[in-house]
């Protein structure tokens, strides 16, 4: 068996092990899908916007948030809040991207950029999980990537076809699936004590941003703040032993 | 009609600032140096995204929410089944919902 043979089923199987590890959470990505569907209908985007918008900017709060903005009349269309309501929603992508540092070597780095276009809040999550566990690959990120793009496309398209027969997630517990599986994950990532504080940091400044500032914020605040916490922790502690 | 003019550049502006953002995190992460602060930046970061993002769910959640998020812990603790754990979250949060009726 030749070495490329060999690197390609591994490849393979890391794959369908990242789809596999994405199943779970999209089942809460079809529910919210089927959702966004059907207000993209009653916020007046046509089906092929709705195919355009799901397929190329794939990314389900700002995409919530674009519904808020939408007019059906053309003239009257914000662009320029809508790019910016994008921007500003998904800046905590710089801060999860960044630390898929280690599976790409820098001398891939321009295919590796493209291939960020499929990091969503669940395969990443997987795969910074299975990172920590010593596993986690691209082919595993891709994964759940491609599962997540097809559930997501689907609902959405199914949503705007069913209209207002959809009911809401939250009524059968589902809205709960993405706190009860990044829960999980984080108590997956447990490594000692040395974790507490940057977590209680993370957790106490997403609080307080979340009870003053709508949308997304609280992540990437909570995260600067708990990340740096530890980081300054750890970086001390280095410095007194030495 | 299908489309306009201006819904197609709204699409195509927010994908743009969609897929520069998640590219640039990895690629300024790049130019980071590989050891010191910054590496161990770059480390506390998924466990910080992950607690920012579970922490206000759970406190503005109800009794339902609480209850469900220790089911969750616990049933990720006893048995390192993450799909446990989020089946065991979800129904708990379905069933104390349907009995406080709320």
């Amino acid at each position: 068996m030749s070495q490329s043979s060999a690197l390609s089923s591994s490849t393979i199987d890391q794959f369908l092990a990242g789809a596999r590890a994405c199943i779970p959470v999209a089942i809460s990505v079809a529910a919210y899908g089927m959702v966004w569907g059907m207000l993209a209908r009653t916020a007046g985007l046509s089906l092929l916007e709705v195919v355009m918008m799901s397929g190329l900017v794939f990314a389900g709060s700002a995409q919530f948030v674009a519904l808020d903005l939408w007019t059906a009349t053309p003239s009257s269309l914000p662009v320029g809040p809508l790019v910016l309501a994008a921007l500003i929603v998904n800046l905590r992508y710089l801060l999860l991207t960044a630390t898929l540092r280690p599976l790409y070597p820098s001398s891939n780095l321009g295919r590796g950029a493209l291939s960020m276009y499929l990091v969503t809040d669940e395969n990443w999550a997987m795969t910074v999980a299975a990172m920590a566990r010593g596993g986690g690959s691209v082919a595993f990120l891709m994964g759940g990537g491609v599962l997540a793009w097809v559930s997501w496309m689907t609902t959405n398209v199914t949503g705007f076809g069913l209209g207002s027969a959809i009911d809401d997630p939250s009524r059968w517990g589902l809205d709960f699936a993405f706190t009860a599986t990044f829960l999980a994950l984080l108590l997956g990532m447990w490594r000692g004590k040395a974790d507490l504080l940057p977590w209680l940091v993370a957790a106490l400044v997403a609080i307080a941003t979340e009870s003053s500032f709508d949308g997304s914020w609280h992540i990437l605040a909570g995260g600067l703040a708990g990340s740096l916490a530890g980081a300054i922790l750890e970086v001390r502690k280095h410095a007194d032993q030495s | 009609m299908q489309t306009s003019p201006e819904a197609l550049i709204a699409i195509l502006g927010m994908a743009l600032v969609t897929i520069a953002i998640k590219a640039g995190g990895l690629l300024l992460a790049d130019r980071l140096p590989r050891q010191g602060f910054a590496a161990a930046w770059l480390r506390h970061i998924p466990g910080a995204v992950l607690a920012a993002l579970v922490a206000p769910a759970l406190v503005t959640g109800g009794p339902a929410e609480m209850l469900a998020a220790i089911a969750t812990g616990g049933v990720f603790i006893l048995t390192r089944n993450l799909f446990a754990a989020m089946a065991a979250g979800v129904l708990t949060v379905f069933l104390t919902r349907l009995m406080l009726g709320s």
